[in-house]
């Protein structure tokens, strides 16, 4: 007895990783139903926008193995759901307004049934002109939102006196989660009129709570349970609930057990994904690459829905500074309303969208001065007063993007490696490398202040063992790994006499969604508070035991499995237990967190609205082949600021997979449309999110030693989504790379993704151009680089 | 009533009542096997992978990860077949579940099963001595989450050596080929002959009947495209149509040959291929796909065909009334149509090994490097005499037009010309005359048309110094220049 490593701050295997190895983890579709379960199918838009002028499921009710089709007029509550604003048909009312809306629930005996159904349903459309992309939206002044504006001191003077000015546009592209198990949903009719529902959801809350809406029943009556989830990155932060309410509305119309899963090409189609964004800025900057001032249009594509388009504007504003003071600033963003599907949450929700723009003019500003691009980026850092400013008003404390940078340059040969690098491309024609610098800064917590609370319940059981229950949901990121390290630390126990059990609504109420990267921190706090109030009771069971006093029981520890005092004498954690059952205590306790002192005024454009930031920077080399575009990344060193880090081997794994995810999302993966508004790239045949081969054999990351956070669970950081944007160091890799090929006055224009042929069309014009007459370089405000078309 | 049996993790499945159209996914998502997942029902991701013994090296057995969403049930017949539930033996992992528990090669868990079943061939696999092989073994799997450096750290473990166990024991034992069937259900019907006279039998009986081999393509029209596939006859069972063989010119190669038998036969004979192979498909395609379905499904996208159209490849094409060539280069009429008669079939290619005085290249663009389908690849064979004139030049592309073909103008400019960079870079110009290619979501017309060029220019360059250059153990491109 007592010689438990306490689990903290030690390196963990993930929780469920023998469950993932040996397929013994269950996932929602792989719960068998009973045998009388129907599967759910939709049947949804082939038009971005039309009026339905008829509906009739008259043939397919006729097919054997159909128990029912529905449409909007069968739904028995209300048809609107939304994370937000309610403002999604979850079926079809006079238009349809995607490709890919869902227009009637078909519930047959199986999937094959179901698509027969489907080409039996007679749906009459008549087409109405569509809005395909941002650019026409803008034209068509089609919004989802008002402006949204954070500003501070003079711009247009500050630009006006600054040495360079740079005017510029620049677009992101989308992101398709591609998590690895689609969206699913197995709703179960119960007694009394209620449902169960396991939903592979972020956000069980949302999912009872508008379950319950459409159904026009009280929340009470929906449980909704996570098992675990294959993936998810915030594309079950939302939009998980629609196909849950869906199988919820089919099993309650028809009494019966229903499964609803998407296949790859429908959930590729059907669902949301990042937004693209399309912005236009103005930028000042003093000789010595000093950004003086900083004037920026952002525009985001919400889709036909307002989802959580919102909210990810303004974490894109909020983000537009990344790691720098900027002294005079003006941000303006707006959510532009289109006919593809509803884009939403995904790893950084805006933030990667937004900090792109800012390195984009770093990246450039620095070319144009001949400032080293690590050196333009510590030059803008935020520092001390009055250089610790958030564009909303929110001051900076325990600023570690200094040591960050003088580490990682040291550690990744920088320097010399810069040089090397340059040597080597004089010395090839046709291949060239890039070495860039990135730092990154990530706010933490919801922007929504409400949404920064959450619950845990805790239950011990007479042998000393534990059941924990919280708020959060796993879904690869090992957040259950952690609670239950939380848990044993805060007990005394050993890993294996505390079970961590399914997500359910029934056992912690009213919880916001996992996201964010805030369910260590949120959760982390309210498990420790169920265990607090836990250990108090049984201090004082087991201090009576012992014959202790009150000041005496004060010293009693919770370790190895003992509750026992510094001299080693005391109790075995069971014994107490049992005790305080026989006493009749409660040995179940919930817990409870808020964060403190957050907020933000939307209007004013200022507050805090983050309890604190976390911190990293990655310095990335690649190779491009300048005849084909086809590039390597060969080096990534990465340092990360997780703070004392709960758990590093799951931390690391958190930065390596969202470094390789930003990568994806910089580089190969690229969504395509029809001129109709129909997504070309909608499985992995077309999609191309990063394989094996596309990691660097040589990938070194550290986490940031003695970084101690304040006011965070056992002083650690999130970690979810902060490194996804680590992979920005890609971006200027690759334009180190792609000017290597022609001379250094050219303004080089790369949006991202940077495909292969993104990066030979680069090229090509970095080459052709070498034969026109030389650009002045001499650097003045009157030097702007080329605007491309407008949108 | 005949049925179909298959041993699946060690116990004998016996079915006389299931639809020749199901997958083996299905299946065994069905029979309570739910560790096996679907992730795109295209062979694309991996999460469906499961070990099938096929012959390797020397027709010894071999374990092989295989997609389960491309296998329709029948061609399990007499084979074996294990899942990630079969791996463990009680509470002790099989060695690739424990290497990714060590590693945290799981997070969300859910393309994990795949992973684990390409690991268990990693596990048995001798050839596994290079880096690349590495990307090449774990390219069929994605995982979004964990980045892939555990699980590549996991593989290279495990490459080094072969676990002493059941599995082990069994590669010693007798290859379990796919045994003869004719297996009928509600009006469909799968043959898997294993002699010709009862595939020609088969074949007039049902000309409506589709040929399958791997099935890895054919397979999608009913995972993804829903469409049944009621007659099906499979060349699987005919033992005369796989494998390669050296000829006194090259290399035959057997039309049902898969494309990871063909990789160490191509490695020492046919060097040009291997190169190719290196970006052809994930390991589990390769286990499956057949040289001779990558050739008769026609598509202007196959990988094989411009490598094998610039080595001057034939091809024997054969039917009840006897044996015929055709040169690969006149075998594709249009978008995937060719030249095979009603009743005929591809029994092999054969290639002639090029003498010292050809120039080789073969390339492959694709938006990602591994596991992608090309926006434009090609195979260049080019001839030049001792005085550095070129003799002859087959300059073959994929991805340009509507079938593989070659540049019939850009090769007419370079004939009896001398082999210099003007020379070369004025023929590449022609290659615009030569194609007018499509815009689609793997490439830009404008991309391929650069591109088209560009590897002209660029296999000039990579053979000055080598008639054909060996790829580096992670490229960062096809052409290697540096």
């Amino acid at each position: 007895m007592g010689n438990e490593i306490d689990p903290l701050h030690r390196d963990a295997e993930h929780e469920s990783a023998v469950g993932h190895v040996t397929g013994r983890a269950l996932y929602v579709d792989d719960y068998e139903g009973p045998s009388n379960t129907l599967t759910a199918s939709v049947l949804t838009s082939p038009h971005a926008r039309a009026r339905i002028l008829k509906r009739s499921a008259e043939q397919a009710l006729r097919l054997p193995g159909v128990a029912a089709v529905l449409f909007a007029a069968d739904i028995p509550g209300s048809n609107r759901i939304g994370p937000i604003i309610h403002d999604e048909p979850l079926l079809a009312e006079e238009q349809v307004f995607a490709i890919g809306q869902s227009v009637a629930l078909i519930l047959a005996d199986d999937a094959e049934t179901g698509r027969q159904a489907a080409r039996l349903i007679e749906i009459e459309y008549e087409e109405l002109p569509a809005i395909l992309s941002i650019a026409e939206a803008i034209r068509a002044d089609s919004f989802s939102t008002e402006p949204h504006i954070i500003a501070r001191g003079s711009v247009d003077e500050a630009l006006e006196k600054a040495a360079l000015l740079l005017e510029a546009e620049f677009t992101s592209g989308g992101q398709d989660h591609f998590y690895l198990e689609t969206q699913s949903a197995l709703a179960l009719p119960k007694e009394q009129g209620g449902l169960l529902v396991l939903s592979s959801t972020q956000h069980p809350s949302e999912v009872q709570a508008m379950c319950a809406e459409v159904l026009g029943i009280g929340r009470h009556l929906i449980t909704c349970e996570v098992p675990r989830m294959g993936g998810a990155f915030g594309g079950k932060e939302s939009q998980a609930t629609q196909y849950a309410a869906l199988a919820a509305l089919g099993a309650l119309h028809t009494g019966r057990p229903v499964r609803m899963w998407l296949n790859r090409d429908q959930d590729m189609i059907w669902t949301g994904n990042r937004h693209p964004f399309y912005s236009r800025y103005r930028a000042g900057f003093d000789r010595e690459g000093r950004i003086l001032a900083l004037d920026v249009e952002i525009y985001s594509d919400g889709g036909w829905t307002q989802d959580l388009s919102s909210p990810v504007l303004d974490r894109a504003l909020f983000h537009l500074d990344n790691a720098y003071f900027i002294p005079d600033l003006r941000f303006r963003g707006q959510v532009a309303r289109t006919n593809l599907a509803s884009n939403t949450a995904f790893r950084g929700f805006g933030g990667p969208q937004g900090m792109v723009v800012i390195e984009d003019a770093l990246h450039r500003a620095a070319e144009r001065l001949g400032v080293d691009g690590a050196e333009i980026r510590r030059r803008n850092y935020y520092a001390k007063a009055p250089r610790n400013r958030c564009p909303y008003g929110q001051e900076l404390k325990d600023i570690r993007l200094q040591r960050i940078h003088q580490e990682l340059l040291i550690s990744s040969d920088y320097e010399e490696r810069r040089s090397e690098i340059d040597s080597f491309n004089d010395s090839q024609t046709w291949i060239k490398r890039g070495i860039a610098f990135c730092p990154v800064k990530f706010g933490i917590s919801f922007t929504a202040s409400m949404l920064n609370q959450a619950g845990a319940l805790v239950l011990i059981y007479t042998d000393g063992t534990v059941q924990v229950n919280h708020g959060g949901t796993e879904m690869g990121q090992g957040l259950h790994t952690k609670m239950l390290a939380i848990c044993a630390h805060e007990l005394g126990l050993p890993l294996s006499a505390v079970r961590m059990m399914n997500t359910a609504t029934d056992k912690v109420p009213n919880t916001s969604a996992t996201a964010a990267s805030s369910g260590s921190d949120l959760n982390g706090q309210a498990v420790r508070n169920a265990c607090t109030e836990l250990k108090e009771r049984l201090r004082e069971v087991a201090a009576s035991m012992l014959g202790l006093s009150t000041t005496k029981a004060k010293d009693l520890q919770f370790s190895g499995g003992r509750i026992e005092l510094p001299s080693g004498s005391g109790l075995d954690f069971p014994a107490v237990t049992h005790q305080a059952w026989l006493e009749q205590r409660s040995l179940a306790a919930t817990g409870y967190y808020r964060t403190p002192d957050i907020h933000y005024d939307r209007a004013a454009g200022q507050g805090k609205p983050f309890h604190y930031f976390a911190y990293g920077a990655a310095v990335t080399e690649l190779e491009i082949n300048g005849l084909t575009g086809e590039s390597r990344v060969r080096r990534v060193d990465i340092l990360h600021d997780v703070g004392d880090s709960l758990l590093p081997s799951i931390d690391i794994g958190q930065i390596e997979g969202g470094f390789v995810q930003g990568l994806g999302w910089l580089t190969t993966e690229e969504l395509l449309w029809d001129g109709s508004g129909q997504l070309l790239t909608h499985s992995p045949s077309t999609y191309k999110i990063p394989a094996a081969g596309d990691i660097p054999a040589d990938f070194r990351v550290a986490l940031l030693r003695d970084a101690r956070q304040q006011e965070v669970i056992h002083g650690s950081k999130a970690v979810g989504e902060p490194p996804f944007m680590l992979a920005m160091s890609v971006v200027g890799a690759f334009r180190h790379a792609i000017r290597a090929f022609g001379s250094a006055d050219r303004e080089l224009e790369l949006n991202v993704p940077i495909t292969a042929e993104a990066v030979l069309r680069a090229v090509e014009e970095m080459r052709s151009i070498e034969s026109c007459p030389e650009a002045n370089s001499e650097v003045d405000s009157s030097s702007t680089t080329n605007v491309v078309a407008a949108p | 009533m005949p049925s179909l049996q298959f041993t699946l993790n060690g116990r004998l499945v016996v079915l006389d009542a299931i639809s020749t159209n199901t997958t083996l996914l299905q299946y065994l998502r069905s029979s309570g096997h739910p560790g096996t997942k679907e992730g795109c029902a295209e062979g694309d991701c991996g999460a469906c992978s499961v070990a099938l013994l096929d012959s390797g090296p020397g027709d010894r057995p071999a374990w092989r990860a295989v997609n389960s969403c491309l296998i329709f049930l029948p061609m399990l017949n007499g084979r074996e077949v294990w899942s990630v539930e079969g791996l463990a033996s009680g509470d002790q992992l099989h060695p690739a579940q424990q290497a990714l528990v060590q590693r945290l090669g799981s997070q969300c868990g859910y393309c994990t099963p795949g992973v684990v079943m390409s690991l268990f061939e990693t596990c048995y696999r001798q050839d596994l001595d290079v880096d690349w092989k590495v990307d090449d073994q774990l390219c069929g799997n994605l995982c979004r989450c964990t980045g892939y450096r555990p699980i590549r750290e996991a593989a290279l473990s495990l490459a080094e050596a072969v676990p002493k166990d059941h599995f082990s024991e069994r590669l010693q034992g007798p290859a379990a080929p796919c045994s003869p069937l004719h297996y009928d259900y509600q009006g469909q019907s799968y043959y898997c002959p294993n002699q010709l006279a009862d595939l020609w039998q088969a074949m007039k009986a049902h000309p409506e009947a589709r040929l399958i081999a791997g099935g890895t393509d054919l397979a999608l029209t009913v995972t993804k495209h829903f469409q049944p596939l009621p007659q099906l006859i499979s060349l699987e069972g005919l033992n005369c149509l796989r494998g390669t063989s050296k000829t006194d010119h090259g290399l035959r190669i057997g039309a049902t040959t898969t494309l990871s038998q063909l990789e160490a036969s191509a490695a020492t004979e046919l060097p040009l291929l291997a190169r190719m192979l290196r970006f052809f498909a994930s390991r589990q395609i390769k286990n499956r796909a057949t040289v001779g379905g990558n050739l008769c499904n026609a598509s202007p996208i196959g990988d094989l065909a411009p490598v094998l159209m610039a080595l001057n490849a034939e091809l024997v094409l054969l039917s009840d009334r006897g044996e015929r060539r055709v040169p690969l280069d006149r075998f594709f009429l249009d978008y995937r149509h060719t030249a095979l008669q009603p009743g005929e079939i591809l029994a092999a290619v054969e290639v002639p090994r090029p003498g010292t005085d050809w120039r080789l290249g073969a390339y492959k663009v694709s938006k990602r490097r591994e596991l992608d389908i090309s926006a434009v690849c090609a195979g260049m064979a080019v001839q030049i005499d001792p005085k550095g004139t070129v003799v002859e030049a087959r300059l073959c592309y994929g991805g340009m037009a509507a079938t593989t073909r070659r540049a019939t103008k850009t090769e007419e400019a370079l004939r009896g010309r001398p082999w210099t960079l003007t020379e070369v870079e004025q023929a590449a110009s022609l290659t615009a005359e030569d194609f007018a290619p499509i815009n689609d979501q793997r490439g830009s017309q404008w991309f391929r048309a650069t591109l088209a060029r560009n590897l002209l220019i660029g296999f000039f360059h990579e053979t000055r110094e080598q008639s054909l250059r060996k790829l580096p153990e992670r490229p960062s491109s096809t052409l290697v220049l540096s």
